[in-house]
């Protein structure tokens, strides 16, 4: 017998259209709050909302490629791998995202 | 897509710098090979010299190990010597018979040091001073010998020289000039210099010429003069000089002169063929310092990726002599003529001599002993061409701002322990900042900030950064040049060409400008975006689009991120005058929302700290106050003392200017924050002397200051024009606002603008052209025309994404 709560599963986080563009979205969980990142070429990443560096939220601050750069001291994270670039180290948990049918889901 | 062949063929620090530039922005484009003379990969060649005299190792000055060539895909020949290129084939041919084909070959083959052809030359003991082997050689002899002579009292003679006392030799420098390093100093600096040196053990011949080497046993034992004069010598090291290496080039059919002939773009006579480095003879000039042959590697790794922009123009360069407790800087041309004048300051008992050379007003050289602060800052004055004749009168006295508050009043790295805190932001002490330079091979203010933090938040350290890096890296350092320096890492064009750009192309958007302006990333960066979306709102406001995602959080959210992830929210009150009715509302917010702070600002606003950014909507709503726009690059407040209406001395209503100013200009947003203040008396209560714009009433009129600052750097504003009527101090100061708005670079306050172009080109285009003063003004009123306050608008519902969070 599985507790559901722990096994990670698919689930529905909102329509594509309502992140930004080179922006993101805040999703509350039960580990926290976890960062939804869209790119300009509707690539979605999930990382969770804290930087290595301070904890800065990392859903506020600027996309650009496949980076995000941190709003409270400016490291720049990697979407897909939530490591901080060189020479800063570091890194942010990540989270399976996808996209189906205009839907993101998040698997958590 | 086959990808393009490149070859490299010298393996030294140009070449290794130009092949890093390309793979940062083209790095699928080739398949690189690399041959290497030396058995070593890319090393620091410029750190020898700390080498020989014991202060460092050799696996201290590796830039690029055999790992970098390996992680990034690089075939490299280490050993190997390239000693023929087949242009009709395209191939190049190595000593021991490995060839390889090119689609593009690059040549970086250095320089050879020059070899005196006197008698006696290939005896033992005698070498150059050039490259590990060297300095390996001399490490070894001085621990078998007594007796060295340097010949050349240049840089690298005196480092050399410096070196081998250190490791307890007695050296003789011998110099054919009448004074040491006289391409760089004059005889007085010179002079300074020899003593010093002297202090340290070391004794000077000059005007000597070596007739021949005198040797035992096939070992080198003396040197004669021409005068007949003779020293015991049982190590000789050459330090006369070097010459480009242009043998493999020539043998190819290459056009070569003093070096391999190449233009803007860093291509040969033959135009698949390339060069940089101490081989290149640019524009009929031959580099052998750091600094430019790395301006050169960034122009051919750009010319390579196939980016048509960016090209070398030759450079300016500086000296720094790396002997440990000698402070000698020299930049630019120190001889003088009829057209130039000097300015001189000398204290032969304090040790310290500085003298500047000026052409029409503008630096053409300097030369410092003894206290070289001020060298990075004359270097950039000189390098950007910019006039000093406002500042002439204290010129010498340097740049004031160099350790102000917050850094004991440190003002010379020379004189810092490593110990001593030089980044008071990021706490980073002066070893970290060495340590990380001489690791790390640093060169540039960027590398260092990059790799420590030091001088990357607030920016008041940059210059006592600027000098460790120039005492670390000696003639490698290059200050950073204000005048051609690109926006960001996305580009090679500089703001005010990107300005330009926006205006003449009416670039309406971001996307448009990276797509016309060929940017190397697909959506530019977090220091480009901000930038670009002022610069088009300030082009074309109205028309241009507003990007809510290029803006910095603060500006997205309209109020200011604060280090857990709240918010602050600080209403406007015009001119720093509130009601009981406000304050009623504040209070019951501050109640109603559990807000932790209540502050009072310095700007005579109430600041309100720890707001949920879910609450930010409702928090506006209830306030209904208007944005203070505190967390913008805007007019943020206008400071004001209570003036007329209430002060026995007050000759002027300073409240109400301060609230006129306020309503005509919020919700303007600037390369900068703004802060303006209104003073009723020439007592100034209001602080108008530290703002980016100050009134204060005088009896018969206002008078306007403009620049001032009291942040990062304090500096006291300046007197721009005295005026009688409020609407004319509206004018002055809304055109001068505007003029900052149209010309200067994001993130620079007025300041920095006004230091940049001179308070006279401010005062021609505000004073003397009464049609141009209006026409700036004009140009403000119509981008503030039906600004909409971003706080009504989002209580109205706009861009709620941006304020509520999802949950699953």
């Amino acid at each position: 017998m599985n507790d559901v709560s722990t096994v990670a599963q698919w689930r529905r986080v909102c329509p594509l259209s309502e992140i930004p563009r080179l922006g993101a979205r805040v999703v509350r969980t039960a580990h926290g709050n976890v960062a939804v990142f869209r790119n300009d070429t509707d690539e979605v990443f999930a990382l969770r909302d804290h930087c290595p560096h301070k904890g800065g939220p990392l859903s506020q601050g600027i996309v650009f490629g496949r980076h995000v750069a941190c709003p409270l001291h400016n490291w720049t994270i990697r979407l897909e791998d939530g490591k901080a670039v060189a020479p800063d180290e570091g890194c942010a948990a990540t989270f399976p995202v996808k996209v189906e049918a205009g839907e993101v889901y998040l698997q958590i | 897509m086959k990808k393009m062949k490149l070859v490299m063929v010298g393996n030294g620090m140009a070449g290794a710098r130009a092949l890093e530039e390309l793979l940062k922005i083209a790095p699928d484009l080739y398949d690189i090979t690399v041959f290497g003379a030396e058995p070593h990969a890319n090393y620091n060649r410029i750190l020898l010299s700390p080498v020989l005299a014991g202060e460092m190792t050799l696996q201290d000055i590796m830039l690029n190990d055999e790992d970098w060539y390996r992680d990034n895909g690089i075939k490299l020949h280490l050993g190997k010597k390239i000693v023929r290129i087949d242009r009709v084939a395209r191939k190049v041919v190595a000593a021991d018979g490995t060839e390889e084909r090119y689609d593009r070959l690059l040549l970086s083959t250095g320089s050879n040091p020059f070899i005196l052809p006197v008698p006696g030359k290939e005896l033992d003991g005698v070498i150059t001073y050039r490259d590990i082997a060297d300095t390996e050689a001399m490490i070894v002899a001085s621990g078998k010998f007594r007796h060295a002579v340097v010949i050349g009292g240049g840089l690298l003679g005196l480092e050399a020289a410096n070196g081998l006392r250190l490791r307890g030799m007695e050296v003789t420098v011998v110099h054919l000039m009448p004074w040491l390093m006289e391409r760089q100093l004059d005889k007085t600096a010179a002079d300074m210099l020899q003593k010093s040196l002297e202090k340290k053990g070391l004794r000077f011949l000059l005007q000597k010429e070596t007739a021949e080497i005198v040797g035992r046993d096939g070992r080198v034992a003396a040197v004669r003069f021409k005068d007949g004069q003779e020293i015991a010598a049982d190590l000789l090291v050459m330090a006369v000089g070097i010459r480009p290496n242009t043998d493999l080039a020539q043998s190819a059919g290459l056009y070569c002169n003093r070096g391999i002939v190449v233009n803007d773009t860093m291509q040969t006579f033959d135009p698949v063929i390339y060069a940089v480095g101490e081989c290149v003879a640019h524009r009929g000039i031959v580099y052998g310092l750091v600094a430019p042959l790395f301006e050169m590697a960034k122009v051919c790794a750009n010319h390579l990726a196939q980016f048509g922009i960016g090209r070398y123009e030759g450079s300016v360069t500086s000296t720094k002599l790396k002997v440990t407790g000698i402070d000698v800087f020299s930049a630019g041309n120190f001889g003088g003529g009829p057209d130039t004048e000097e300015i001189v300051l000398h204290d032969s008992v304090g040790g310290i001599y500085k003298k500047l050379l000026i052409r029409d007003n503008r630096i053409i050289g300097s030369v410092m002993y003894g206290d070289t602060v001020d060298g990075a800052w004359f270097f950039q004055l000189m390098r950007d061409g910019q006039s000093v004749a406002e500042i002439r009168d204290h010129l010498m006295f340097g740049q004031a701002h160099l350790g102000n508050a917050g850094h004991q009043g440190q003002n010379k790295a020379a004189a810092m322990s490593d110990i001593m805190e030089v980044c008071g932001c990021n706490g980073v002490a002066k070893g970290s900042i060495t340590r990380a330079i001489k690791e790390k091979g640093l060169f540039t203010l960027d590398d260092v900030r990059k790799h420590t933090k030091a001088s990357s938040s607030c920016g008041s350290c940059t210059g006592l950064v600027e000098q460790i890096l120039a005492s670390t890296v000696g003639g490698a350092y290059t200050p950073q040049a204000t005048v051609t320096k690109p926006m960001c890492g996305c580009t090679e064009l500089t703001h005010e060409e990107v300005r330009k750009a926006i205006r003449a192309q009416k670039l309406l958007s971001i996307p448009r400008v990276i797509d016309a302006l060929e940017w190397h990333t697909p959506n530019g960066c977090a220091s480009c975006r901000p930038a670009l979306n002022f610069y088009l709102i300030a082009a074309w406001p109205h028309q241009a689009e507003d990007d809510p995602q290029s803006r910095f959080i603060n500006e997205r959210a309209h109020a200011n991120i604060q280090k857990d992830g709240t918010y602050s929210v600080v209403p406007r009150m015009f001119g720093g005058v509130t009601t009981a009715g406000e304050l009623r509302r504040i209070a019951d917010v501050v109640d109603k929302y559990k807000i932790p702070t209540v502050k009072v600002t310095g700007g005579q606003r109430i600041d309100l700290l720890g707001v949920r950014k879910e609450d930010l909507p409702r928090v506006w709503g209830e306030l209904d106050m208007p944005s203070g726009h505190a967390y913008a690059k805007a007019l943020r407040t206008v400071k004001t003392c209570v003036g007329s209406e209430w002060c026995r001395f007050g000759v002027q209503d300073s409240t109400q200017m301060g609230i006129d100013l306020e309503k005509a200009f919020w919700k303007m947003y600037a390369p900068h924050k703004v802060k303006m203040a209104v003073s009723g008396c020439p007592r100034n209560c209001a602080e108008s002397g530290i703002k980016d714009v100050g009134v204060i009433g005088v009896d018969s009129g206002w008078e306007i200051y403009i620049g001032g600052n009291g942040g990062i750097k304090t500096e006291v504003a300046q007197f721009l024009v005295k005026v009688k009527t409020k609407e004319e101090v509206l004018e002055y100061a809304g055109a001068f606002i505007q003029l900052y708005r149209e010309e200067a670079r994001y993130l620079d306050r007025t300041v920095h603008y006004i230091q940049r172009v001179g308070m006279d080109y401010i005062r021609k285009q505000l004073m003397e052209d009464p049609a141009n003063r209006k026409a700036l003004y004009e140009r403000l009123i119509f981008a503030l025309q039906d600004e909409k306050d971003p706080w009504v608008e989002r209580i109205k519902g706009s861009a709620a994404h941006e304020f509520e969070e999802l949950s699953i």
